[in-house]
C-alpha cells in the first residue's frame, strides 16, 4: 500500500477515505464530505434512504464501511443532478409527485437509476416469470425492483408513474414488450 | 461501534494467514456492520477479503463453482445460474433487497445470523449472543421462531433464502483453513443450537469459505415458495424449495428445502421418501407434512407455522407436479 493515502472518488472528485474504520460510508458521505442529499433513515439496512451507486450498482451506504471503497467510483444524488440541472428521473418525479416530504426521495432516485441499468442487462427479479428472458418492466416488476426503498408518505404509485415515464423514453430499457 | 483494525486481504491465502491471529471476515457487511453497530458482536479485528480471488463463478465438471465473494445478485443474474439451477436465482431473488443483494455474498449468506429480536437486543437473555444467560425467546415474543432442531437453549431460525435452495440442490460448501482445505455438505454446514448456540456452522477458527460447488443440474421443476408478512424486502416465515422430477405421472425425485422453519435450513430425507415413487395427491402431500413436523413443536405465537408449512408444502407440491406432468 506504500504511504499514498487511500482515496474514493465520489461524484467524480478524488476524496480521501476516512482514518476511523468504523466510518460508514453514510457518514463520511454526510459528515465529513458534506454531501448530506443522501439520507439515514433507519441506519440498519431496512428503508433504503441511504442508497447511492458504488461503481454503478446500488447498495446501502449505511451497511458498507467506508474504508472498504479505496478506488471505487460512489455517484449521490448530488451527481445525478442539480435544481438548475435536474436529470431526467428528477423531472419525472415533480411532474408525477413521485413523493410528498422528500426524505427517502435521493434514495429513490439513486436506486431508481441503478434499477434501470438492472432492466437494460437484462436482470431477473422475484416478479420475473421466466429468468432466462429478458424482463418487462410492468408495474409488478418496477414495484418488486423498488421494494428496497421505502416511502412513508406511500407515494409509491406516482413513483411508478414517474419510472413508467422515464422506462418508455428509452427503448432499450422497455424490455421484451418493446 | 468498538474500536477494531480493519486489514484488507489481498489473496484467500493471506486472508486465512490473517484470520490465524484472531478476527473475522468481512466481504459485503450487510449483516456484520450492523451487528457491529448495535455491539451483539465486537470484533477486535476485521479482515476484509474484498480485494482476494474469491469473486468468480467457473464451471465445474458438469456443475459450478460459485466463489465465496460472489454477490448475491451477481449469481442470481448469472445465466448458467437461471438456466440450470432456477431454485438458486429465484430463492436469492426473494430475499432481502436489490441494494442488499448488490453487497451480500455467497459466503457471507451462509454464515448469516438469525433475526431473533433478544439476539440482537443486548439488554436480554440470549444464548447464542452470550452464552449461559438464558433464551428470552422461548417465553417470550417468538412468532418468528423456530419449530423444529430447537433445544432448551435456543429457538433461533436461520432467516436466509439462498442456502435453503443450496440445500435442496446439494450443494458443497468448500472451506480453506491452517490445515488445508475441507468440503462439507451444505446439509452438514449448519449447527443446530444443541447446548452450543453460540456456533450456526462448522466452521472453526481461522477457516474461511472459499466458495460453493452446485452438483451438475437435476434438470427438474424447480420452485421457491416464500410465505412472509408483505410482498418482499422481508424475512420469511416459512418457505420451501422444490426441485422434483415426474415419470409417468408419479414423482420420481424430489428434494425439498425448508426455510425459517428449523433452526437450521432443514431437510428432512422421510419426508422425500414419503412422495418418491407415489402418484400427486392431496392426501400424500398431507401425509409428507405430517413426516415432517412428528417432532415439530411451537413456543406459543409461532404455532401458527406448523399448519401453515403443511399448507405451504400442499400448494408447492400441487405446482410443482403440476408443471412436472406437463
Amino acid at each position: 500500500m506504500g504511504s499514498s493515502i487511500a482515496v474514493a472518488v465520489v461524484n467524480g472528485v478524488s476524496k480521501p477515505l476516512p482514518s476511523d474504520p468504523r466510518r460508514t460510508l453514510l457518514e463520511w458521505l454526510r459528515e465529513d464530505l458534506g454531501l448530506t442529499g443522501t439520507k439515514k433513515g433507519c441506519d440498519h439496512g431496512q428503508c433504503g434512504a441511504c442508497t447511492v451507486l458504488v461503481d454503478g450498482r446500488r447498495i446501502n451506504s449505511c451497511l458498507s464501511l467506508a474504508q472498504l471503497h479505496e478506488s471505487e467510483q460512489i455517484e449521490t444524488i448530488e451527481g445525478i443532478g442539480a435544481a438548475d440541472d435536474l436529470s431526467a428521473l428528477q423531472r419525472a418525479f415533480v411532474t408525477h409527485d413521485g413523493f410528498q416530504c422528500g426524505y427517502c426521495t435521493p434514495g429513490q432516485i439513486c436506486s431508481a437509476k441503478a434499477m434501470m441499468q438492472e432492466l437494460a442487462e437484462g436482470w431477473a427479479s422475484a416478479e420475473t416469470d421466466d429468468l432466462t428472458k429478458r424482463p418487462t418492466p410492468t408495474p409488478e416488476e418496477l414495484r418488486e425492483r423498488m421494494s428496497g426503498n421505502l416511502c412513508r408518505c406511500g407515494a409509491y404509485s406516482n413513483i411508478i408513474a414517474a419510472l413508467e415515464e422515464v422506462i418508455a423514453l428509452d427503448p432499450i430499457r422497455q424490455g421484451a414488450s418493446a | 461501534m468498538k474500536a477494531f483494525v480493519l486489514d484488507h486481504a489481498t489473496s484467500a491465502e493471506s486472508a486465512i494467514h490473517s484470520l490465524q491471529h484472531g478476527g473475522v471476515a468481512i466481504a459485503g457487511g450487510t449483516n456484520l456492520v450492523d451487528l457491529m453497530k448495535l455491539q451483539v458482536t465486537a470484533p477486535g479485528r476485521v479482515i476484509s477479503i474484498r480485494r482476494t480471488e474469491l469473486a468468480e463463478i467457473a464451471p465445474d465438471g458438469d456443475g459450478l463453482r460459485i466463489g465465496a465473494l460472489v454477490t448475491n445478485a451477481d449469481c442470481a443474474a448469472d445465466m448458467r445460474v437461471r438456466e440450470n439451477w432456477p431454485l438458486l436465482a429465484k430463492a436469492i431473488l426473494a430475499g432481502a433487497s436489490p441494494q442488499l443483494r448488490n453487497r451480500a455474498t455467497t459466503g457471507g449468506n451462509l454464515c448469516q445470523r438469525t433475526r431473533c429480536g433478544y439476539f440482537y437486543d443486548t439488554t436480554q437473555a440470549c444464548n447464542k449472543r452470550d452464552p449461559g444467560s438464558g433464551c428470552a425467546a422461548r417465553n417470550g415474543f417468538n412468532r418468528i421462531h423456530a419449530v423444529l432442531g430447537t433445544s432448551d437453549s435456543c429457538i433461533a431460525t436461520y432467516p436466509g433464502d439462498m442456502a435453503v435452495a443450496m440445500l435442496a440442490l446439494d450443494a458443497v460448501v468448500l472451506i480453506q483453513g491452517p490445515p488445508g482445505a475441507r468440503e462439507i455438505p451444505i446439509a452438514a454446514f449448519h449447527r443446530m443450537p444443541g447446548d452450543d448456540p453460540s456456533r450456526d456452522n462448522v466452521l472453526e477458527a481461522g477457516e474461511l469459505i472459499t466458495a460453493v460447488r452446485l452438483p451438475s443440474p437435476t434438470g427438474g421443476v424447480q420452485l421457491y415458495r416464500k410465505v412472509r408478512d408483505r410482498a418482499s424486502y422481508a424475512f420469511a416465515l416459512v418457505s420451501l424449495a422444490v426441485d422434483l422430477t415426474m415419470e409417468q405421472g408419479r414423482i420420481a425425485r424430489c428434494a425439498l428445502g425448508f426455510g425459517s422453519l428449523g433452526t437450521v435450513p432443514w431437510r428432512d430425507p422421510a419426508v422425500e421418501q414419503v412422495l418418491i415413487g407415489e402418484t400427486p395427491s392431496p392426501a400424500l402431500f398431507a401425509k409428507a407434512a405430517e413426516v415432517l413436523l412428528i417432532d415439530a413443536q411451537g413456543f406459543g405465537e409461532n404455532d401458527f407455522k406448523i399448519p401453515l408449512v403443511a399448507r405451504a408444502l400442499a400448494a408447492t407440491l400441487n405446482e410443482a407436479t403440476r408443471i412436472g406432468r406437463a
